[in-house]
């Protein structure tokens, strides 16, 4: 079973992009699940077909301990399962306890069964405090991928997200295992991420190209490869699921001073 | 070597550079200067307690009529349940009384993730509705910070929909470096939201609120026994056996009597500057030292009768009680002791044990700040650091209709010229060189000491007690007085005396020895022969 974490800038489009890519690899007959490690819990709409199920953290919060794992957990496209651990409204209680005692939950319900190939966790935002750190702790999430696109923020946050790696990397087994480039058109994008990549010491594993088809399948709570499989979209996912799915490059992060990122930007002309 | 190095020496470098500052061996003719108030030591066995316990435990736990709920998981409510002994009973026959009670929300984890103040409003609805409390005092335990859980919003709402009173306290037990910020909250709450909000007037010429009397085995009713028979009134205890019924009178009383000046100085203080009203730093636990403390609020008032009639009621007392204390003094005279206390006792207690001339020679605080040690005086030169600057410190002003000076500045230095008023000298100068004085002191520490000064009776709690008792030492409870007292007053003297005998002379584990003091435990064999 490989466990994988999704992390990168809030808005990014890191729920978009893992759900496509899960949706590439159940084509090609991986047993998956998605852990949604968001209060919002939308990780899991399209290959559920909408927001389909109660999270985990509502049910604790209603039914108390007693759970069962079909409540929670809801079969999608390919076979893709797809569960949301929720949280609190924004404001109030603590969001990362929320992730912390769902994780702990589907553990203890045998949600991590033996068979299955993925698990993916889609992260919110930053790692901001130490439940957001939950899937990358000692036997959880093996390799994480950033999504990230050639804007500076979100390189920003790539490089920051690094650090939080690289110190549970130096304890624990986690490793980086690319970057994901949802492109944003910024000129000179594909050099920029590869460039920043490559001096994180990873990769940039795919270029996935901005397209109208991704709209229209989220607008019909469907991935790319479920509502379109013959756009080109579709191929793109396809192609990061195979490079994914294929990869071996698994490193520690080398984060970078503030001053070297900003380096690199002016060199690939971000600040012209 | 003296046995302040003695202690010392043991320690690595870097721990005995701080803790060299927090134990002090007081010289001839020296005022010694003491750190104090500020972090213990990870890994150190401080005897400490937290924020929380300070709020709860000690200030507004022992207030009758209050529902005391402790916002948080089980264990900080269950814990701070009934184990102070700060008693109480209800003002009138049916009268309420919560004391006895343990209120807390026992949050769970989804209460964490989702928040608890749901949960806070339903535990103060269910209060309401079976105790029909005339007030709730909210007091947050750690996790409550974490998550943000707003505890005076909930307070609010808690008064406009029950037309009760309610007050929300943020006394996280990780605040500040002791229980000593919890008092400083637990002051400032009652300051703002009590005190001053009632209006029924003392009925006589003389009346006296007693602060930091918290009441442990009944010594608050001792006092106030003492305190009726000279004829004062007293308006209010804060808050042993006490009430906010009470206190939100406590702003017409005529002086304030100050026993623990640690944890309510602040109050004190305050209530000089918004009411104009002076306080006097009393001892009531000692026999002297209560005639003595008797005699400075007769002078205060400055009323020949009041003066007279103070005097009749110290000799009727005395008679009473000399052929016990005499007795119990031939028992105890020349022996030497030692005290561990939070930061008022140590101090209180050495005038008790001179009266059956037992001399203090280690005495030592759990959280008290430098002014409890080297006095009020020095407290412009004690340095503020971000610790207790993240208490806060509220600044209050006169009051237009209640401000009212009994003397003008002049008299007042006359008084002081006889009288502690408005002042507090501190533990230090009652002690002598030689003797031993530590802050924030530690399971180590006190192991250490006892080696080296081997005192006849040690007076410390719960923490330290039993190991002190096993290590052969008459040892004795003086946070809680072992399930008797009262200590104070008259009658409470002849109580301590009784008590502190029958410790010293049923030394059980002074008797015993050890197995492993007289035969080796373990058998083993060398090279496999």
């Amino acid at each position: 079973m490989r466990q994988v974490a999704i992390y990168g800038k809030g808005g990014i489009g890191k729920s978009t992009t893992t759900q496509n890519l899960t949706a590439g690899l159940g084509e090609m007959g991986k047993k998956i699940m998605i852990v949604g490690c968001d209060p919002k819990a939308d990780s899991t709409r399209l290959v559920l077909g909408g927001l389909a199920q109660k999270t985990v953290l509502d049910t604790l919060r209603e039914e108390g301990d007693d759970i069962e794992l079909e409540t929670v957990l809801k079969v999608g496209y390919a076979g893709i399962k797809g569960v949301e651990s929720g949280g609190p409204e924004p404001g109030v209680g603590c969001a990362g306890r929320g992730i912390i005692t769902s994780i702990g939950l589907l553990e203890q319900l045998g949600a991590y069964e033996e068979d299955l190939d993925y698990v993916f966790y889609d992260v919110l935002g930053d790692v901001v405090c130490g439940g957001f750190a939950m899937p990358i702790r000692e036997g959880k999430a093996r390799e994480i991928y950033i999504v990230c696109s050639g804007e500076m923020m979100a390189l920003y946050a790539a490089n920051n997200i690094s650090k939080g790696i690289s110190k549970y990397a130096n304890t624990g087994g986690v490793r980086l295992g690319g970057l994901i480039c949802n492109s944003r058109k910024v000129d000179g994008e594909a050099d920029l991420v590869s460039a920043v990549a490559r001096e994180l010491g990873t990769q940039m594993i795919h270029f996935i190209p901005r397209d109208n088809a991704v709209q229209k399948a989220e607008i019909n709570k469907k991935t790319v490869i479920d509502f379109s499989p013959d756009e080109p979209q579709a191929d793109e996912y396809r192609t990061l699921a195979r490079k994914i799915d294929g990869n071996d490059m698994f490193v520690v992060p080398q984060p970078m001073a503030i001053d070297r990122l900003e380096a690199i930007l002016m060199e690939h002309g971000i600040l012209d | 070597m003296d046995k302040r190095e003695k202690v010392l020496e043991r320690y690595a470098a870097r721990v005995y550079k701080n803790r060299k500052e927090h134990l002090v061996q007081i010289e001839e003719g020296e005022h010694p200067s003491i750190a104090a108030n500020t972090r213990a030591i990870p890994g150190v066995m401080t005897a400490r307690g937290c924020c929380y316990a300070g709020c709860k435990g000690v200030v507004v736990g022992p207030l009758k009529d209050v529902c005391v709920i402790t916002h948080g998981p089980i264990g900080c409510g269950f814990y701070s349940w009934g184990t102070r002994r700060n008693k109480a009973k209800p003002a009138e026959e049916g009268g309420k009384n919560f004391v006895p009670y343990c209120f807390s929300t026992d949050m769970q984890e989804p209460d964490i993730v989702f928040g608890g103040e749901k949960k806070l409003e339903l535990a103060v609805a269910e209060a309401v509705e079976i105790f029909a409390p005339s007030c709730i005092m909210i007091c947050s335990t750690c996790p409550i910070g974490l998550i943000g859980d707003d505890v005076q919003a909930v307070a609010r709402r808690a008064e406009a929909k029950y037309g009760i009173k309610a007050i929300g306290y943020s006394c996280e037990g990780y605040k500040g470096v002791s229980q000593s910020a919890g008092h400083h909250i637990a002051n400032n709450g009652l300051m703002r939201y009590v005190i001053g909000t009632g209006d029924t007037a003392p009925k006589t010429k003389y009346s006296v609120n007693i602060l930091g009397e918290y009441n442990i085995g009944g010594d608050g009713w001792e006092e106030e026994r003492i305190l009726k028979r000279c004829g004062v009134e007293v308006i209010s205890i804060f808050t042993g056996d006490g009430s906010v019924e009470a206190i939100q009178n406590a702003h017409l009383a005529h002086l304030n009597l100050v026993m623990c000046h640690r944890s309510i100085n602040y109050i004190a203080e305050m209530m000089k500057t918004k009411y104009g009203i002076d306080w006097l730093k009393v001892n009531f636990v000692g026999v002297g030292a209560t005639c003595q403390s008797l005699r400075e609020m007769a002078a205060y008032f400055g009323d020949e009768a009041l003066k007279a009639r103070v005097e009749a009621v110290v000799a009727d007392e005395l008679a009473a009680i000399s052929g016990d204390i005499e007795y119990y003094r031939s028992k105890l005279t020349g022996k030497v002791a030692g005290i561990f206390s939070g930061g008022s006792r140590s101090h209180h207690y050495q005038a008790l044990l001179r009266d059956f001339g037992v001399r203090t020679v280690v005495a030592g605080y759990e959280f008290a700040h430098r002014d409890d040690y080297e006095g009020r005086d020095i407290i412009p030169s004690i340095k503020e650091d971000a610790d207790n600057k993240n208490i806060e410190t509220i600044a209050v002003q006169p009051d237009e209709t209640h401000y009212r000076e009994r003397y003008s500045p002049e008299e007042l230095c006359g008084l002081k010229e006889h009288i502690e008023l408005d002042n507090y000298e501190g533990m230090m100068p009652d002690m002598s060189a030689g003797d031993v004085v530590v802050d924030d002191y530690n399971h180590f520490e006190t192991d250490a000491l006892l080696k080296s000064v081997k005192p006849d009776m040690f007076f410390s709690g719960i923490k330290d007690k039993y190991s002190i008792q096993k290590a052969g030492f008459t040892s004795r409870q003086i946070h809680s007085y072992d399930y008797s007292g009262p200590y104070a007053g008259f009658n409470g003297a002849v109580n301590f005396g009784r008590d502190v005998t029958m410790t010293l002379y049923t030394n059980a584990w002074g008797l015993v020895v050890p197995p492993w003091k007289s035969a080796p435990m373990l058998v083993g064999t060398i090279g496999g022969e």
